[in-house]
């Protein structure tokens, strides 16, 4: 009785402790987007920092002033959307082909495309950016949605694959079958019989995808000049004050914030999805 | 019978055929933004080109190389990479295997660990990384505020004490995807084989380093090596905390720099496909020296 209380209080200390770890950067950058520019660096106790002191949204407001041409962050809001969902389409559509392939089909090459998918997964990114500034100035795909899309695709392909075969390989196979012995050519078992019952996997695999495109920054800088495509992890690089006086730091955190807070309900609302996909296939039961 | 036979060669034919055509969209998609340029790079590592100086350049052999290797700042970066990769490695599996074995083993709770867990995933690391810089700011930040630590510490004014707050938000942001991976070997180990070693009287540490950690030995390895080779492109925490200054470079922030700010596309190539002889190099030791099964891998975060 006595060991068990003393088990119940580690393990909620440890809760406690796992939970603040994991919350404080999101706490702390809502607090600082709701600070007024003037106590942003007051306070000289712990909780007179954490805490914003008077509330204020104009943060949020002076992000959204003088329209898409004025404001600094309706553009690149625009173009990490429109880039991400662009890019997760076409990314999920080309990996279930080639996954249910890889889960149902017989034909040599196979091995080798899993191994060249997971080495990709292993390429370092920056080794292409200089090749493809280089490529994309000429082809003129520099500072255009294509050329960030285009490299999204290619990193963000071993990912979906893997995902993709994993629950592809769950999929009972004897209702294809039945659906080819019933006349259904291949790619009309695939179609009719298989994408229902793969659509939770294809969601998950469009989810990891998706955070995957939003996330990324190394591509955003380099392939990107204005905000013709420039997306938000790159522009909030770019943010500059109101003026040479003014820190953006509470621009930043606003529009940090924006970008944070649906990703996260997101996932927590998918989170059963979202680990049965980061783990699928990681370990052969 | 003979009739068939030759049904079943159509068959396996057409499946053939069918498998290829399904999979090639997705192995164009790959191989062009990865083999084409990887050999694009190497072939302009050995040109002087300078965007800003168009007119000079021509072939120059490994003199690009030899500009890199001979340069103190590309050692100062490979020493920071590398640091930053080990220790925060290092901490990622300590922390995650805990927090795995928490889930595992958890009385109750599990679900709010899994749901923490699982938020710095969902993160923009450069969001990160400004929480954290701004965290660690005397100007602005709260952390200079906690009992021993000095008011007016400048984190982001010393080499080491900057990269020791880098090391911490990529522990912060991928601790979770680490502590997924081992929780996921965990629960294909057999409980009966803990449960007899502890009739045999064998201790939970015992168990720990004689069973849990030999079964999921590959699991680890697997983790280690994607973690080791995510880790060593870091580029993104470093760009918005210290974008390089004192002396916090990362071997990707110098091929960045050479590549886009300086527009010397012959050394920031060298430098690229240095990095990617590095990534093969750390590969290759996983798999020779630790016997690392790729066929076990997946690609992660």
């Amino acid at each position: 009785m006595e060991k068990g209380t003393r088990e119940y209080t580690l393990w909620s200390i440890g809760i406690l402790i796992v939970l603040f770890f994991a919350l404080m950067p999101i706490l702390w950058i809502v607090s600082l987007s709701l600070k007024t520019p003037a106590t942003i660096t007051e306070g000289t106790t712990f909780w007179d920092r954490f805490i914003p002191q008077d509330i204020t949204f104009e943060n949020y407001e002076s992000l959204f002033t003088g329209g898409i041409s004025e404001s600094p962050f309706i553009a690149p809001l625009i173009n990490s959307i429109l880039i991400a969902i662009i890019a997760t389409s076409i990314a999920i559509v080309l990996a279930a082909f080639a996954a249910y392939a890889i889960a149902r089909l017989n034909f040599p090459g196979k091995a080798m495309i899993l191994a060249g998918a997971l080495a990709i997964a292993m390429f370092p990114p920056i080794s292409t950016v200089g090749p493809l500034f280089d490529m994309w100035r000429t082809l003129g795909l520099y500072d255009t949605y294509p050329g960030l899309i285009i490299p999204y695709l290619t990193f963000s392909l071993p990912l979906a694959i893997y995902t993709l075969v994993a629950f592809f390989r769950e999929i009972p196979w004897d209702l294809e079958h039945a659906a080819q012995v019933d006349g259904a050519t291949p790619y009309q078992a695939f179609r009719k019989v298989i994408i229902p019952l793969a659509a939770p996997g294809v969601f998950t695999a469009a989810i990891l995808v998706f955070i995957f495109c939003w996330n990324d920054f190394l591509f955003a800088i380099s392939l990107t000049s204005s905000d013709a495509s420039r997306t938000v992890p790159a522009a909030l690089a770019f943010f500059t004050g109101e003026s040479q006086f003014t820190q953006p730091t509470g621009n930043i955190a606003a529009a940090a914030v924006i970008v944070t807070v649906p990703i996260i309900i997101f996932v927590l609302f998918f989170q059963r999805r979202i680990v049965a996909g980061l783990t699928a296939g990681a370990v052969k039961g | 019978m003979a009739r068939g036979a030759i049904a079943t060669t159509d068959r396996t034919r057409s499946e053939r055929r069918l498998g290829w055509m399904l999979c090639a969209p997705a192995v164009g998609a790959m191989l062009l933004v990865t083999a084409y340029p990887i050999a694009y790079a190497i072939v302009l590592s050995l040109q002087e080109l300078d965007l800003r100086f168009p007119e000079e350049g021509g072939f120059t052999g490994l003199s690009n190389y030899e500009s890199v290797l001979t340069s103190e700042l590309w050692w100062t970066d490979v020493f920071n990479t590398t640091l930053v990769t080990v220790v925060s490695v290092a901490f990622e599996l300590a922390l995650g295997m805990i927090i795995a074995l928490v889930m595992h083993r958890a009385i109750f709770g599990r679900g709010v660990v899994r749901t923490s867990v699982l938020i710095p995933y969902g993160i923009i690391t450069v969001v990160a990384a400004f929480s954290w810089f701004y965290a660690f700011n005397p100007d602005t930040g709260f952390i200079n505020q906690l009992p021993f630590v000095a008011d007016d510490k400048a984190w982001f004014g010393d080499r080491f004490s900057s990269l020791a707050v880098v090391i911490m938000a990529e522990v912060w942001k991928t601790t979770p995807f680490m502590a997924l991976l081992l929780l996921a070997g965990l629960v294909t180990i057999d409980d009966g084989l803990n449960e007899a070693a502890k009739v045999d009287g064998a201790s939970t540490w015992q168990r720990f380093w004689k069973i849990t950690v030999p079964l999921m030995k590959p699991a680890i390895l697997v983790a280690l090596l994607f973690r080791t080779l995510d880790a060593f492109r870091i580029f993104d925490s470093i760009f918005i905390m210290t974008g390089g200054a004192q002396d916090t470079e990362s071997v990707s922030i110098l091929g960045y720099n050479q590549l886009i700010e300086r527009l010397n596309l012959g050394l920031g190539s060298a430098v690229s496909v240095l990095i990617f002889f590095s990534v093969l190099i750390i590969a290759f030791i996983f798999v020779k020296g630790f016997g690392v099964r790729m066929a076990e891998g997946r690609p992660g975060s």
